[in-house]
């Protein structure tokens, strides 16, 4: 466990100074002109660098098209995204990814899934065996390099997941529901960790959810999504101290975000969270 | 359930059935040359084999055997990676497959043996032709197997085709393909019995047709037997193999019962 930093400072205004991300007028739909489903219109937003962003929002509002736009995987229709002043236009080697379900694979070592992004950049497996060690030693997982995905727990392979996103020391870490697919003890025990590393190693951090309280105890700031077209509803600065405890999410404080969340929601009526 | 307990009661139980059938043989009189008693088949085997007559043909029957099997699951893997690999390729070559796969395979041997000849390469190409399909289409389905999670995580990595073919989708088609080596295996076997009917000089389908000529039904049963202990153990080493590559595969399953239903 790190020493608890200070707590970092809620940024009030929706747009921080020095973006590691710049999205502007980012639109993404589907199909032919006629029959186009609009997924997402009109997106505008920075993330600053360091900073932990949570996108909350209901199934379908476009926050996983979203993400994959801003990890290449997915072209926009227009506007652009931008990650260090250059536009995304396809995969990036300075992005992290962790998906809903680990994804690891099941013939390599516990060590070997982490240096899986070694191996496909073809970086150097030796320089990048002491961040290995020292990433699994950060999530708790020193002793199991030789083990193999299927002799350990869910959360444990998610934090697997993790520690491969970081092991070539992306610029940003994309996270779609990483624990969506946890039972909730063990959710609320991987939100802690995430925390922990998070404010060890201070990486960019889009995270998505559909978990109101998820995202109000992760992020430094939420985007409230709405579907039909997606779009950014709301930006939410969440001034609660860090560490967070798990204590914090009973306060009167972190019960009002949570509200001003579900508000959006609660007109729409979709709400699961 | 395999105990040692178990095994015991299975060989007790396998001994009591071959005394009944000795037994029901000699008290109700049956002919030799319909039904011969085990105690005249292991005689006949024992012969056979003390006169080299029996190995030799059978290492015939297993060279074109394995000849086969390589040959034509070396085929079906190229095969069917370019066609899970591009659709232009499946497109094209999709109705030849399809008639072929229909085909029973066995019925183009006295064809083959025309184009062949008697000799060793008619075997490898009729053991070849059989064992192809079964690992063609688990090629396929394998190759197209992989997990599309694990696809969008390696492009997300910036990963070449070529890197996400070595590292995931290969892997990810190694239980199918196993699974196809153990049913091309056990069908080479075929395919080279099936062309030595046919057509041969040598091998233990001719020596089958030799010994019914000759009425001798009990060398036919030790025949039989000796086939049934080649594709016994190349059976076994196809699942050693699969052991070793597939440790990973929680689903360690051998495919060979569900898939040979149904065989020829």
């Amino acid at each position: 466990m790190s020493s608890a930093p200070a707590a970092r400072e809620a940024r009030p205004g929706p747009l921080p100074a020095d973006p590691v991300i710049a999205v502007r007028s980012l639109a993404k739909s589907y199909g032919k002109e006629a029959g186009a489903v609009r997924a997402l219109d009109a997106i505008d937003f920075d993330i600053g660098d360091g900073e932990f962003v949570a996108i909350v929002g209901p199934s379908g509002c476009g926050k996983t098209t979203l993400l994959k736009i801003l990890a290449g995987l997915l072209p926009a229709s227009s506007g652009t995204a931008l990650l260090r002043g250059t536009p995304i236009l396809g995969p990036r080697r300075d992005i992290g990814m962790v998906f809903q379900a680990p994804v690891l694979f099941p013939w390599r070592t516990v060590l070997d899934n982490v240096l899986l992004p070694a191996d496909v950049q073809r970086l150097d497996r030796q320089r990048l065996l002491a961040a290995a060690l020292d990433l699994l030693q950060l999530v708790g997982l020193r002793g199991f390099e030789r083990r193999y995905p299927s002799e350990l727990s869910g959360g444990m392979q998610q934090r697997v997941a993790i520690v491969r996103a970081l092991i070539h020391d992306p610029a940003m870490l994309l996270m779609d529901e990483p624990f969506g697919a946890l039972d909730a003890m063990t959710r609320e025990q991987m939100n802690l960790e995430l925390q922990r590393i998070w404010l060890e190693r201070r990486k960019t951090v889009v995270f998505i959810t559909h978990s109101i309280p998820e995202a109000v105890f992760l992020a430094d700031r939420v985007f409230v999504m709405t579907p039909r077209p997606g779009r950014v509803a709301e930006i939410i600065p969440i001034d609660i101290a860090r560490p967070r405890s798990l204590d914090a999410m009973s306060t009167p404080a972190f019960g009002a975000y949570a509200l001003r969340v579900r508000h959006h929601f609660n007109a729409l009526g979709t709400l699961d969270a | 359930m395999n105990t040692v307990g178990n095994a015991g009661l299975r060989a007790l139980l396998m001994l009591v059935v071959l005394g009944i059938w000795e037994l029901c043989v000699r008290a109700l009189e049956v002919p030799v040359y319909i039904l011969p008693p085990p105690s005249a088949i292991f005689r006949a085997l024992y012969v056979g084999l003390s006169r080299l007559i029996y190995v030799q043909n059978t290492w015939v029957t297993v060279e074109e055997t394995l000849l086969g099997f390589v040959a034509g699951t070396s085929l079906a893997f190229l095969l069917g990676t370019a066609i899970a690999l591009s659709r232009r390729f499946e497109y094209f070559l999709y109705p030849y497959i399809v008639m072929f796969q229909a085909l029973p395979k066995v019925a183009l041997a006295p064809l083959i043996i025309v184009w062949f000849g008697v000799g060793l390469p008619s075997k490898i190409v009729n053991a070849a032709l059989i064992a192809f399909f079964p690992l063609m289409v688990n090629t396929i389905m394998g190759l197209r197997s992989a997990d599309e999670d694990r696809v969008s995580l390696m492009r997300s990595l910036d990963a070449s085709e070529a890197q996400i073919f070595w590292m995931l989708r290969l892997p990810s088609a190694l239980p199918f393909i196993m699974a196809g080596l153990e049913v091309a295996m056990i069908f080479a076997l075929i395919g080279a019995i099936v062309a030595e009917f046919v057509g041969a000089t040598s091998g233990l389908g001719v020596l089958i047709n030799t010994l019914n000529f000759s009425g001798d039904v009990a060398g036919i049963f030790s025949i039989l037997l000796i086939l049934s202990v080649i594709g016994l153990v190349l059976n076994q080493a196809i699942l050693a193999v699969r052991r070793r590559v597939l440790f990973w595969d929680v689903s360690q399953k051998s495919v060979t019962e569900d898939t040979r239903k149904g065989g020829l």
